[in-house]
């Protein structure tokens, strides 16, 4: 299939953006939006080596930047605001589990990087996540060291608890929650997290002080506050449900009674 | 240069010398440790378990990852589970048990005394992690529950759904971000070790680049830990997350660390076959599906010829013209052979002209016997998020016909050469987790990776690196501006404005990509003297080719991905040739290294103990010079050798 595509470029953090039109053609259906994006980067790269092409006025500016690694949907670098969805048309799937399938030939298709203030521009589709770092290190952890634990048997959680846990724990830090929010808020994130170790007996302990030092942290990065619009919810990749928020928001409340 | 290799495994009966070993090392005093720095490069489960291990113990560490965040290391992609020797399941495993089979699994190539330790601290692992709050899968009474991997007759495999991986490497980052934010860790996230600085021999920093603002950096420590993975990407189409790079560890082995075994290579047998050249990775499904699913292919090759013309589904294929070729080859273990094996046997069909897609690259994986047993609800909650990713990926719903599966370069067992403390050649540098060679042998069992990573990183490394530490707490901070670092950083800086200077016709990826056909035509998954040969020729024309031809877009100074690839491109060119050169060297064929001259009667892998029992560990001599070949013998104290068998 050809189709045109509208990419965001922005030379770095400083530098102000536009969007630039490029065509490419004969695109597997079966090819990955990424694998079509490395097409086109070749292109581009082949398009920028031939001077005279670059004499006639080719716009070239380099190849595309953007992030992506494991390319099987669980690392969560891939990051893109595809024709107004984070991570593009499919339901519950990365960038790099979206295939061409789902466009039409001679389809335009609007790329850009994650939009919000607590993700600020690296360079092109390449946004800044140490935010979501920062959040965890102020309290996404239980506190224990190495060695001196108990027998893994020797905490019982049951088999429901252990799977509502997990799909809190199933987070892949990819930002779509905070990308795809009006407020560009974390709170999705951060209740993954909270909620998820809040679940275990683990976990439990340190539930109230958790949730509130990460809330603290993720109001001081610039995030912006819940206002329950569920867009985050409709566009996780891993389908984390807004019910994390209400446990988040239960902890929350039980430190602050405490305090 | 023999002493050199000194595997310095402890004297005394196997299941003493861990203990025995421990209470021999030095340790270094809280006062001192506040004194000592410690580099770690990588943070998938090795390196994130290490420095978080090491900061809690009160080192000074720096942490480096090429990722904007510590998460993203490929650690976070394995599937299926862990072992552990914890017998919960009451089915007779035991340490030793662990041992034997991963013994076994290898092919009689890896370490004794290593293996015996990994499984004696498997179990702690299990318990680390659910203290650090992982949600293993439970069973309804609240105790964990197992399954089974490849090449095991018990049930030890510890899961989180398909996620295992993730929910290791998310128990080991919240220790490391606990760390981090304790302040005994400093994390260096999108900065890529460009080279290993030597003072007077030992390890004593490296030269990073940072990958936002293209600026070099020096960092120096006391000691250096390499856990930047395996160098399966050399293949370019590889399950290895597409940043995976063997870079790291290379440049360790050109300061003087050894290689070891470097033909040895993973090859996974259930992976997404290959739809065409566009496509830039291969993804891997799970082992822990072999659990339910049935390998088959059709046993008539009308059927074959219908199926590539799409005129029939699988489901249409009756049962008895099916043949569920491992359940016939294997009897004892059917569809749960070793990783190798099942992969060969593939091969061996579809080379025989019954693969089943329009490459003729393709076998099923079957749930259509489980899914009867157990019900549909039942095969979702075990492997739901595997079977929408196969759905997403090839628009076949799993759970109606069956999978397409075909082998694809999986994890190199080959790798830096470690002692007994994993410690290299090189005093102070030390390699973990699958960057090191020391526990898999010729073939890795499934699950045992994310054992490996884990035992090296909270277990092993914190107590063996104590013994070289307490060797340095009278020397000073490591000075950044010796003319060692200069030096470093000197090179690093030519080879960028060289890589960026050639502007010739090919890109990084079309060289890759010629790269990986090479390798997988002749040091893939069958190989012989005459390919081997002709690879390493081929190789160095490549190499050639890219040093005069490449166009590296961009500039220096800024985020420039294409200029990344090339620098760990101009690597994989180095490291295709010395698994070319292992691999010929290697004329016997044992797990993953099958030598076609070097097969029994029935296609199976042929040893040869006599000449072969010891790990080739290779030593630099310099650019377009020959490598060393250092041998370390294994000696087998503790088991009987035997043919590995998998048919009874």
């Amino acid at each position: 299939m050809d189709l045109t595509l509208r990419i965001w470029r922005q030379k770095n953090a400083k530098a102000e953006g536009h969007f630039e039109t490029y065509q490419v053609k004969n695109i597997s259906p079966d090819s990955s939006f990424l694998e079509m994006l490395d097409i086109l980067n070749e292109q581009l790269i082949h398009e920028g080596m031939d001077p005279v092409a670059v004499e006639r006025g080719c716009q070239s500016s380099g190849p595309v930047s953007f992030d992506h690694d494991c390319r099987e949907g669980i690392c969560g670098a891939c990051s893109l605001y595809i024709n107004g969805r984070a991570h593009g048309p499919d339901d519950e799937v990365t960038t790099c589990q979206l295939h061409m399938r789902k466009f039409k030939d001679g389809d335009t298709i609007t790329i850009e990087p994650w939009r919000s203030k607590g993700f600020p521009v690296i360079k092109d589709l390449v946004v800044d996540r140490q935010a979501f770092d920062k959040i965890l290190q102020a309290g996404g952890f239980i506190s224990v060291g190495t060695g001196g634990v108990p027998d893994g048997n020797a905490i019982l959680i049951s088999h429901e608890t252990a799977e509502e846990s997990m799909d809190g724990a199933a987070c892949i830090g990819c930002g779509a929650c905070v990308a795809t929010c009006k407020n560009g808020s974390a709170m999705l994130f951060v209740a993954a997290r909270v909620s998820s170790l809040a679940l275990l007996p683990q976990g439990k302990v340190e539930g109230a002080k958790r949730a509130k030092a990460m809330v603290a942290k993720m109001d001081e990065l610039g995030f912006g506050s819940c206002t329950n619009t569920r867009a985050c919810e409709m566009e996780c990749p891993k389908h984390i449900t807004v019910s994390h928020i209400a446990r988040l928001n239960r902890e929350f409340l039980c430190a602050k009674f405490k305090d | 240069m023999a002493e050199k290799l000194i595997s310095k495994i402890p004297e005394g009966p196997l299941s003493e010398k861990w203990t025995k070993h421990k209470s021999q090392l030095r340790v270094v005093n809280p006062g001192n440790k506040r004194k000592l720095e410690i580099i770690v490069v990588g943070t998938g489960l090795g390196g994130a378990s290490a420095a978080a291990s090491l900061g809690e113990l009160g080192y000074n560490v720096k942490i480096f990852c090429i990722s904007d965040s510590p998460r993203r290391a490929h650690s976070i992609a394995a599937q299926g589970g862990i072992n552990a020797a914890k017998n919960y399941q009451n089915d007779n495993d035991s340490v030793y048990r662990l041992f034997y089979e991963t013994i076994k699994g290898g092919d009689y190539r890896s370490r004794e005394a290593n293996v015996y330790r990994l499984a004696e601290v498997s179990g702690n692992i299990i318990d680390q992690c659910v203290a650090q709050g992982v949600p293993f899968a439970r069973e309804y009474g609240g105790l964990l529950s197992n399954r089974s991997f490849g090449g095991a007759q018990v049930s030890r495999t510890f899961y989180a759904r398909g996620q295992t991986g993730q929910q290791l490497l998310l128990g080991a980052y919240a220790a490391l971000n606990r760390q981090i934010a304790a302040g005994t860790v400093k994390s260096y996230p999108r900065h890529e070790m460009l080279d290993l600085v030597l003072i007077n021999g030992e390890a004593k920093g490296i030269i990073a680049r940072n990958l936002v603002t293209g600026e070099i950096e020096r960092f120096g420590a006391h000691a250096v830990v390499i856990a930047s993975g395996g160098y399966g990407n050399t293949y370019f189409l590889s399950t290895n997350a597409m940043n995976s790079n063997g870079s790291a560890a290379w440049q360790c082995y050109k300061k003087g660390a050894f290689f070891a075994n470097p033909c040895f290579a993973q090859i996974h047998p259930t992976c997404i076959p290959v739809h065409g050249d566009q496509q830039s990775k291969l993804t891997l499904m799970s082992e822990s599906l072999r659990n339910d699913g049935r390998i088959w292919v059709p046993k008539k090759k009308e059927d074959v010829e219908k199926l590539r013309k799409k005129q029939i589904k699988p489901s249409d294929i009756k049962e008895e013209d099916r043949d569920y070729y491992l359940e016939r080859r294997y009897p004892a273990f059917g569809n749960l052979v070793p990783r190798d094996v099942a992969s060969r046997a593939a091969k061996e069909r579809c080379d025989a002209g019954f693969g089943v897609n329009e490459t003729g690259l393709a076998v099923f994986l079957d749930f259509s016997t489980a899914i009867a047993r157990l019900g549909e609800d039942k095969i979702r909650e075990r492997y739901g998020n595997l079977f929408q990713m196969y759905e997403k990926i090839t628009a076949v719903n799993p759970y109606k016909e069956p999978m397409m599966i075909y082998p694809a370069i999986h994890y190199t067992m080959g790798g830096i050469w470690v002692d007994y403390n994993l410690q290299t050649t090189i005093p102070g540098l030390y390699a973990i987790g699958e960057a090191n060679f020391s526990d898999h042998g010729g073939n890795r069992l499934g699950a045992s990776a994310l054992m490996q990573g884990l035992a090296d990183g909270y277990f092993i490394l914190p107590y063996t690196i104590g013994d070289y530490l307490a060797g340095q707490i009278l020397k000073p901070k490591t000075d950044t501006n010796a003319p060692e670092f200069e030096e470093a950083e000197k090179a690093v800086r030519a080879k960028i404005d060289k890589l960026l200077s050639i502007k010739g016709k090919d890109t990084v990826d079309e060289i890759h990509k010629k790269l990986g056909h090479i390798m997988w035509e002749y040091v893939g998954m069958a190989r012989n003297e005459e390919g081997l040969k002709k690879a390493i020729g081929l190789i160095q024309d490549l190499r050639k080719e890219f040093w005069t031809n490449v166009y590296v877009a961009g500039d220096k100074d800024n985020f420039n991905q294409e200029l990344e690839k090339a620098l760990r491109l101009a690597d994989f060119l180095e490291i295709g040739e010395l698994m070319a050169r292992d691999a010929l060297n290697r004329k016997e064929s044992c797990g993953g290294h099958f030598r076609e001259e070097m097969q029994t009667e029935d296609g199976e892998t042929k040893r040869d103990d006599e000449n072969f029992m010891y790990v080739a560990a290779w030593e630099y001599k310099g650019q377009d010079e020959a490598p060393e070949l250092h041998k370390e013998p294994l000696k087998y104290e503790n088991i009987k050798i035997a043919t590995r068998n998998y048919k009874d």
